[in-house]
């Protein structure tokens, strides 16, 4: 199975047709797939506050938006997620690299990756932890989930999901 | 001229548009002059007026106007790169550049001192970049619309508030007025 491939056709199966997106090493494959869609409007953005701020333009513009992101950027949208998309009642599934679990190289990685779980919890936001490559099935029913209850969803993606860092 | 005045003067033009107005003070006084169901009023997160007018415009059809001030625009920078590399012409940032941080007491800005927005735009690939005087926001807002082109005005007036309420309305009321505003 080809993970990139598979969580963008599940995005444009669900109509998401804006995606932001702010680099991680794990997300360069689907990132990469996410441009090269037709059906899918891609604008990268330089910090992730500023991307969720797309989102919810995009999102009152009647489009569906979705945003890509590391899980140093919950630290970074606490505000943002808590006054704008959720005060507003507005869907935004966020795909997260989960740095700093299982596999990783990077320790200073591991200082956010404790936080992320009880971060997300904190801020009462549906998290999703994909550990296994078949975990990736869930994703159609989560994006669904999202734009029924029109609230941010968490879905945290390690390193085992994307199969390790390779020569890292 | 203050802020304040400026909207009073825009509000004829600023009403067949959709409008999403900056955190705080500018919103409060834009809702006290001309509320619209065509406005979206933020209220929190500030610097992302940009931001979300810019993806309501990449969006749909119709006109956004950002109405922004010198410190939320410095609070996103990066804002003005995204803004440059997607060119979407139904798309006018106002920036209000008081050179202070109006709604939390007129503390100055970097923007009131060395730091020139329109060059930051400028040198950021923003290509139709207006400076204004107070007194001719009107006639510079009303010819970029017309111009059918993506353009950042920056304005520039004097620093002062005017005594004002809070805005009350519920934020889903404001975002579900302003969802069939854009899709009527």
């Amino acid at each position: 199975m080809n993970i990139d491939k598979k969580i963008t056709d599940d995005l444009v199966a669900n109509d998401v047709s804006f995606v932001t997106t702010v680099p991680c090493k794990q997300l360069a494959g689907v990132i990469e797939e996410i441009d090269a869609r037709d059906e899918i409007f891609h604008i990268p953005s330089n910090k992730e506050d500023e991307g969720m701020g797309l989102c919810a333009g995009a999102h009152m513009g009647g489009k569906r938006p979705a945003i890509i992101m590391q899980n140093t950027a919950i630290g970074v949208t606490i505000n943002t997620l808590a006054t704008l998309i959720q005060y507003y009642r507005m869907p935004l599934p966020m795909l997260i690299s989960y740095r700093g679990e299982l596999r990783e190289p990077v320790a200073c990685q591991v200082e956010m990756a404790v936080h992320t779980k009880a971060l997300l919890a904190q801020m009462n936001i549906p998290t999703y932890h994909f550990h296994h490559q078949s975990d990736v099935e869930e994703l159609d029913a989560i994006l669904k989930y999202t734009f029924m209850c029109n609230k941010p969803v968490a879905i945290l993606t390690d390193a085992n999901f994307w199969g390790g860092y390779g020569d890292q | 001229m203050i802020r304040s005045e400026i909207l009073r003067e825009i509000a004829p033009i600023l009403r067949d548009h959709l409008v999403v107005c900056n955190i705080g003070l500018p919103s409060q006084e834009l809702h006290m002059i001309d509320d619209q169901p065509t406005n979206f009023y933020m209220l929190g997160t500030m610097g992302l007026s940009s931001s979300i007018g810019l993806g309501l415009a990449l969006s749909q059809p119709k006109t956004v106007i950002s109405i922004d001030g010198d410190g939320s625009v410095l609070t996103n920078l990066g804002t003005l790169p995204t803004i440059a590399n997607n060119v979407a012409d139904n798309y006018i940032l106002l920036i209000i550049d008081n050179g202070s941080y109006g709604s939390t007491g007129d503390q100055p800005t970097y923007a009131g001192k060395k730091t020139k927005l329109e060059n930051v735009a400028a040198a950021c690939g923003c290509e139709n970049v207006v400076t204004c005087k107070a007194e001719d926001t009107g006639t510079v807002l009303q010819a970029a619309i017309d111009s059918k082109k993506m353009t950042i005005i920056v304005c520039k007036c004097e620093s002062g508030n005017i005594k004002l309420p809070v805005i009350t309305k519920d934020p889903v009321v404001i975002k579900d007025r302003f969802m069939k505003a854009v899709q009527a």
